[in-house]
């Protein structure tokens, strides 16, 4: 099975253009806050798109709206079309989910993460949906839900920085464990599934699975 | 109190992809209502598949049209006020403070927190309430096991969650409680028993029984190799 997504840092080059042609619609007089380091166009991109979607949040603001949509309309259509091998159900799952961007715009917290994991939880959201499956949630305003007691100086910086360091660590990932988690993430797929069709034993994928998050959770516990 | 036993990562993938039904998907999220740790490696994993999506190469860019269509389909949706989320969930849901036994999404698919439980006998001093979900693979139920007692019929089939809500068991050397989940496996022989000195109320999520299970069926199987 072949999956239309390139995950090499060597195939960068178009995120380097949409990072530009997003920079240059922003239209506000509002200049992007310099004290976190940004370093990679990636970086640029993703500081501009929580901006933009912060705008489209608060403002209702239309251009910036489009902007979002021109980035991950086709991502989430081809992400949706992994799953469902469908493209009329793709096309219209991707409708639902950016429009659900723009009725939920104004829930996007930068502390918990960047632009893409958001978008990436309601078009998940949106898939269950379609499929007729419930996936019951935690709720952080319920009384008896226990909060972390580290709260961070600066949550919108630090989940940025996360984001980043997050990038960073997927692309030392070996070939193999991305292959899993993009099987996982993008087909829907169980974990035998993922074996079957990999010809591998279970037991290796949830193995991959764990060792890629020790990775990643490593790198960011060492930032703290 | 921190919680020692966690969710596996091949579980909580399972959750953060949206792969895992919904019967298994309550244990999770209730023990990620109490576990701020595996709150983190959630928000890592759904970090990831951001990475991911951003390197999605998109086949067919968003036309004229395509953003014409859109922009007429959001004009059309009503402005959204600040707490949007609140119109998501018009059932109305049992209140509760922060001494709540049952957090948030249990409490709401069992009606009410423990006080207000009516449980049923489930012989030797245990109690247990079914939790109806939409998720056919699964049985769902509270349980309260008295101190020092083991957990009734425990001979399961496949993949098993317990999550401790109130008190604790032990099973072999490892210590459950508030907030703890045992993640097992039908090929795992284990004996959870109650703590002495406290009732134990744990959320246990087993594989839904097979039409075969009955003791009478299982006591005749080996007889009829089925």
């Amino acid at each position: 099975m072949s999956l239309a997504v390139s995950i090499m840092a060597g195939t960068c080059h178009k995120e380097e253009k949409v990072g530009v042609s997003l920079l240059a619609r922003v239209q506000h007089g509002q200049r992007m806050k310099r004290t976190d380091r940004i370093s990679t166009d990636q970086d640029i991109a993703q500081a501009e798109l929580s901006r933009l979607l912060a705008a489209v949040g608060q403002d209702r603001d239309v251009n910036a709206f489009e902007a979002i949509f021109r980035y991950y309309g086709p991502r989430v259509r081809s992400f949706m079309a992994m799953k469902t091998r469908d493209t009329q159900l793709a096309e219209e799952l991707m409708q639902e989910t950016m429009t659900a961007v723009w009725n939920k715009a104004v829930q996007f917290d930068p502390g918990r993460g960047n632009v893409s994991a958001w978008i990436f939880t309601i078009a998940r959201n949106q898939r269950i949906d379609a499929f007729r499956r419930r996936r019951p949630a935690f709720d952080e305003n319920d009384p008896a839900f226990v909060r972390d007691n580290e709260p961070p100086a600066d949550v919108e910086l630090e989940g940025r920085q996360d984001a980043e360091l997050l990038r960073k660590a997927m692309e030392t990932l070996p070939p193999e464990q991305l292959d899993v988690l993009k099987r996982a993430f993008f087909d829907e797929a169980s974990h035998s599934a993922i074996a079957e069709d990999m010809g591998i034993p279970l037991g290796t994928v949830k193995s991959r699975i764990r060792l890629a998050f020790d990775k990643l959770r490593t790198t960011l516990e060492g930032r703290r | 109190m921190k919680t020692n036993h966690h969710i596996s990562d091949a579980l909580l993938l399972d959750y953060a992809s949206g792969n895992l039904s919904e019967g298994w998907s309550l244990a999770v999220a209730t023990h990620l209502a109490l576990c701020p740790n595996c709150r983190r490696t959630l928000d890592a994993m759904e970090g990831a598949a951001g990475a991911l999506l951003d390197k999605v190469v998109g086949e067919h860019p968003v036309t004229s049209n395509d953003w014409e269509a859109m922009k007429a389909r959001i004009a059309c949706e009503p402005v959204a006020t600040a707490p949007a989320r609140v119109a998501e969930k018009p059932v109305s849901r049992p209140s509760a403070d922060a001494t709540a036994v049952l957090p948030e999404p249990l409490r709401s698919y069992v009606g009410s927190d423990v006080s207000g439980l009516k449980w049923r006998a489930l012989g030797r001093g245990a109690y247990q309430i079914r939790i109806d979900t939409g998720d056919p693979a699964t049985q769902v139920r509270l349980l309260k096991i008295p101190a020092g007692k083991p957990v009734p019929e425990h001979t399961h089939v496949g993949r098993e969650l317990t999550l401790v809500l109130s008190g604790s068991f032990r099973d072999g050397d490892d210590l459950f409680q508030r907030g703890d989940l045992e993640e097992a496996d039908g090929n795992l022989l284990h004996t959870p028993t109650a703590t002495e000195g406290e009732d134990c109320i744990c959320l246990a999520v087993t594989e839904a029984p097979l039409k075969f299970s009955s003791w009478v069926v299982r006591m005749i199987q080996p007889i009829l190799k089925i």
